[in-house]
């Protein structure tokens, strides 16, 4: 197909590839891009880093591409609704616009804090984005006493990081017992937690908030938690991971829930049967696609290299169909930095049920772990050891034994355990 | 002008520090730094950091005549 009408629903980082991918592809139609801020697409990674740190401006992140791309843009107006049998994406305003070919690249959102009215209080905050940015820039700037942070995710750690690079008192909160200890596990999250508390955060791990409490001017000004400790501080930060932004498909017939839109190999997405829609693809954070590295299971990947391979992919699929696009099997790849650490990740780490550093050693603080599964090699995780990574690319693809390198010279034999995942403990 | 750099690719060579000091800068051992929007006046060095990336991570887009009269 290069003709006709495609829809991109959602503006930002996996839209503007797979509409780019399109028009790369010969695709000569109409192409329309949806997206529900008033912002053409604009990086995020930034917003939790440099932005609030100041070195860079929240509205600065623009992505390269946006200039170029023949494309029409609806901005600042939410997809609400999708009539799948006769073909169109309807708008909060009322717009129907009909497609031969629809994207679904509308992402996620911050989870928010579960108690809605404490949720509204003046000084809580939830990191997504540009404009959630400049909001809890702005609130920094005021010099708060103390900065709470609930979750020690990759987002909580990174802004943490920021607020300690401000000269900022900062307290976080996470029920699990080390940070990042559902991404990485708590081996890697116990040297996590030094660096945190190293860098002079006030780390209050295996802690669970149960209520905000505000002032009478509607500002919060403490957390009271689970255990009956009180945390003073006069700005929050809800930093509980993503929920994907699939309500609104409800009703369309289509497989979808908070934890994503399912779709197939070649992005199409599937309907309440599992069949797939041959017009309706999905994309970047909100796709739950099966990954054939790690035996078909679905799986949803808030990562940017995701997202920018995906829409490239479903734009594959769209052009010249699912048997030319193939399936999707991008190795997963991340990055966050924090405290001064560069972490990489390739592959997923959930279900290891090993770890073992094989290359430095986290008393240098450089360091490179491999993650096993019954025996094989299923993920890698370097810190501040980003060259060392590219190694380890082949033996996750090829499922190699674990650990998949002996005999270094800084690791001359490593000694794998259990890598303290939540998901590893519960199975 | 707008600048974007992956950072999955990135293996802090830090040829572009080099390039357009100005406008990129490594933290620590090898966090990159860098001005997403850097001004049309720079064009020259940031073309030069893109050139010099020996992983070629660096994306630029140059403004169009309208953003550049604004």
């Amino acid at each position: 197909m290069r003709d006709g009408t495609i829809v991109v629903a959602g503006a930002s980082l996996a839209g503007l590839h797979g509409a780019e991918a399109l028009r790369r592809g010969g695709f000569a139609g109409r192409l329309i891009l949806v997206g529900d801020e008033p912002h053409r697409p604009y990086d995020r990674p930034p917003l939790s880093k440099h932005v609030l740190t100041g070195e860079v401006d929240a509205g600065a992140t623009t992505l390269p591409g946006v200039g170029t791309l023949d494309a029409e843009w609806r901005l600042g107006v939410p997809a609400a609704g999708l009539d799948r049998a006769g073909r169109a994406l309807l708008l909060a305003d009322g717009t129907r616009l009909p497609f031969d070919r629809l994207l679904i690249a509308t992402g996620a959102r911050a989870r928010p804090w579960p108690q809605a009215d404490e949720a509204r209080l003046s000084g809580v905050h939830t990191l997504r984005g540009r404009d959630d940015a400049a909001a809890l820039a702005a609130g920094l700037a005021a010099r708060p006493g103390r900065v709470l942070i609930l979750g020690a995710g990759f987002i909580g750690g990174e802004v943490a990081s920021s607020i300690r690079a401000l000269g900022l008192p900062v307290t976080v909160v996470d029920p699990e017992p080390a940070p990042l200890a559902r991404a990485l596990g708590r081996v890697l999250g116990g040297f996590m937690a030094g660096r945190m508390e190293a860098s002079g955060v006030d780390l209050r791990p295996g802690a669970r908030v149960a209520r905000l409490e505000g002032d009478g001017a509607g500002r919060v000004r403490a957390a009271h938690l689970a255990d009956g400790g009180t945390i003073e501080a006069d700005l929050v930060v809800v930093a509980l991971g993503a929920v994907r932004n699939t309500a609104w498909l409800a009703g369309s017939g289509l497989s979808a829930d908070e934890g994503g839109l399912s779709c197939d190999g070649a992005c199409r997405a599937l309907d309440e049967a599992g069949r797939p829609d041959e017009a309706i693809f999905a994309a970047g954070d909100v796709a739950r696609f099966p990954h054939p590295l790690y035996g078909g299971r679905p799986v949803a990947l808030e990562h940017w290299g995701n997202a920018v391979a995906q829409g490239a992919h479903a734009a594959r699929a769209m052009l010249d169909g699912p048997e030319a696009a193939g399936a999707y099997a991008e190795l997963p790849a991340f990055w966050s930095s924090q405290f001064g650490l560069n972490i990489k990740s390739l592959g997923l780490t959930e279900e290891a049920d090993a770890v073992a550093i094989v290359q430095g050693d986290p008393r240098t603080g450089r360091f490179l772990a491999v993650y096993g599964r019954e025996g094989r090699t299923i993920a890698a995780v370097a810190v501040n050891a980003g060259r060392w990574l590219p190694a380890y690319e082949a033996p996750i693809r090829d499922g190699a034994p674990f650990p998949p390198i002996t005999g270094g010279a800084d690791q001359p034999s490593p000694a794998p355990v259990p890598p303290g995942l939540p998901s590893a403990q519960a199975a | 002008m707008r600048v974007v750099v992956d950072l999955n690719r990135c293996q802090a060579y830090a040829q572009c520090c080099y390039a357009a000091p100005e406008r990129f800068v490594l933290q620590g051992d090898e966090i990159l730094a860098y001005d997403p929007a850097p001004p049309a006046a720079e064009r020259a060095a940031i073309d030069r950091a893109v050139q010099a990336c020996p992983v070629r991570a660096i994306r630029v887009e140059h403004d169009g005549p309208a953003e550049r009269a604004a």
